[in-house]
């Protein structure tokens, strides 16, 4: 919030532990609480939608339909016939932060994919994942991805080099684009709303001037709300590229 | 490409943390990484993700599934009825056709016997009243004939005695009978001629 004259624009991202001395025992964010409630959500709208068990779907098994749809196809897709297997992961991550950033944008809540520490713990669970599958498949043979068949044998130490640099920075451009985005998009949020603030303060002049700010953060609304949908499918959608590697190296 | 990317993207968040910051004097919360809270948060998110992961895996996407499965096989099932209904319906339409082009022949077939056996009758019947009524224009002429024959032999008669009549009155003499009849003959035998 405004304090004064001064903008403080990432006060919103601090921490605070909720749920009493209970919740600050065991460091229960506000960023937890709502993992949580993403997470109750996302069970309850495939429990609620699915409930009916409709030939015909209503309204909320359609959305529910919808979703799972997308990813199904989308790891079928990517991957290959091979990512049925890994489908019920992707729905999870798509989910988890895709309702992370949308729940992010309602007032006075807290949005947990603005945190590099969460993001760069997706992406590493991601990145865990695609290695672990990738020895699991083809063992010894994985580090032949290195070095792609037919580069010459005297710019291996140069080509070797580049590509693990290249697969050690997938995590990182992995969970810094969300984080960034995220933390991009509600600064601001912060920012303009804190005009609108500071120009009322100006007295009648002033609530004229803050129509401005507070009509550019109507038009960012409807522009946070596209990102935050692809940032999530574009986590999800690099994620099923990294394990169409792994399962057929290039 | 994407690295350097990722790393310009690092940079310029640094950046502006740096730029907004300088009144909060702390830093970007999520970099500050000796609060507690910022670790804890890693935590929670493997647990959290872990149960959200077992719960979807084992509990709520298979119900999905079923519902997807089952509808497609529902409709399956329901292409397959309509396929053979129409399958049937192809049959009975084409047994139908065939039973109305059989029915067709026989019809023809049984109306050429029946106006063929009209006609004989008929034909019959006709031939039987031909002869009969032959039979009786024969029976008429002769009767005609026999009429005729002996209405000629009484004009012999009559003209005979008429003449006989005529020359006695004309003359007052008696004509001779043989002579008279022989003359009534000759006109007669001419004018039959």
């Amino acid at each position: 919030m405004a304090a004064g004259h001064t903008i403080d624009a990432l006060g919103q991202f601090e921490l605070h532990s909720v749920l009493g001395p209970v919740g600050a025992s065991v460091g229960f964010s506000e960023s937890t609480l709502m993992m949580v409630v993403s997470s109750a959500l996302t069970l309850l709208l495939l429990g609620v939608g699915m409930s009916a068990k409709a030939v015909v779907p209503g309204r909320l098994q359609a959305l529910a339909e919808m979703i799972y749809d997308f990813v199904h196809t989308m790891c079928i897709e990517q991957i290959g016939e091979e990512g049925k297997k890994f489908f019920p992961f992707i729905f999870t991550l798509f989910m988890f932060i895709l309702l992370g950033n949308l729940l992010g944008l309602l007032p006075f809540s807290f949005t947990y994919t603005s945190h590099i520490a969460v993001t760069f713990g997706l992406a590493a669970m991601v990145i865990v994942l695609v290695t672990g599958v990738a020895l699991a498949i083809h063992g010894w043979h994985f580090f032949s991805y290195f070095f792609p068949a037919g580069a010459p044998i005297a710019l291996s130490p140069l080509i070797v080099t580049v590509e693990i640099i290249s697969y050690l920075s997938r995590p990182v451009s992995l969970s810094i684009r969300l984080f960034a985005n995220m933390v991009a998009g509600h600064v601001m949020f912060e920012v303009f709303a804190s005009f609108i603030v500071m120009m009322a303060g100006a007295g009648v002049v002033g609530y004229l001037g803050g129509i401005g700010p507070l009509a550019l953060n109507v038009i960012l609304m409807g522009f946070e709300l596209l990102v935050a949908c692809l940032q999530a499918y574009v986590f999800a959608v690099l994620t099923c590229i990294y394990l169409h590697d792994a399962v057929h190296l290039h | 490409m994407r690295s350097i990317a990722a790393i310009s993207g690092l940079a310029g968040v640094l950046l502006t943390s740096s730029a907004f910051a300088e009144g909060a004097k702390k830093g970007m919360p999520q970099l500050d990484f000796h609060n507690p809270l910022t670790i804890s948060q890693v935590v929670w998110l493997a647990i959290i993700f872990t149960v959200l992961y077992v719960l979807l895996s084992k509990w709520a996407l298979p119900q999905v599934a079923g519902v997807l499965e089952a509808r497609a096989s529902a409709i399956a099932a329901d292409l397959d009825a309509a396929r053979g209904a129409k399958q049937a319906a192809d049959a009975a339409i084409a047994e139908l056709t065939q039973a109305t082009i059989a029915a067709q022949a026989t019809a023809r077939g049984e109306i050429a016997t029946a106006t063929a056996a009209a006609k004989d009758a008929a034909d019959a019947q006709s031939a039987i009243l031909n002869a009969k009524l032959e039979a009786q224009l024969a029976a008429a002429e002769k009767q005609i004939d026999a009429a005729r024959a002996s209405a000629v032999g009484a004009l012999r008669q009559v003209a005979t005695e008429a003449t006989a009549v005529v020359v006695s009155r004309l003359t007052g003499l008696t004509a001779d009978a043989a002579a008279v009849e022989q003359a009534v003959g000759s006109v007669l035998a001419a004018r039959a001629a």
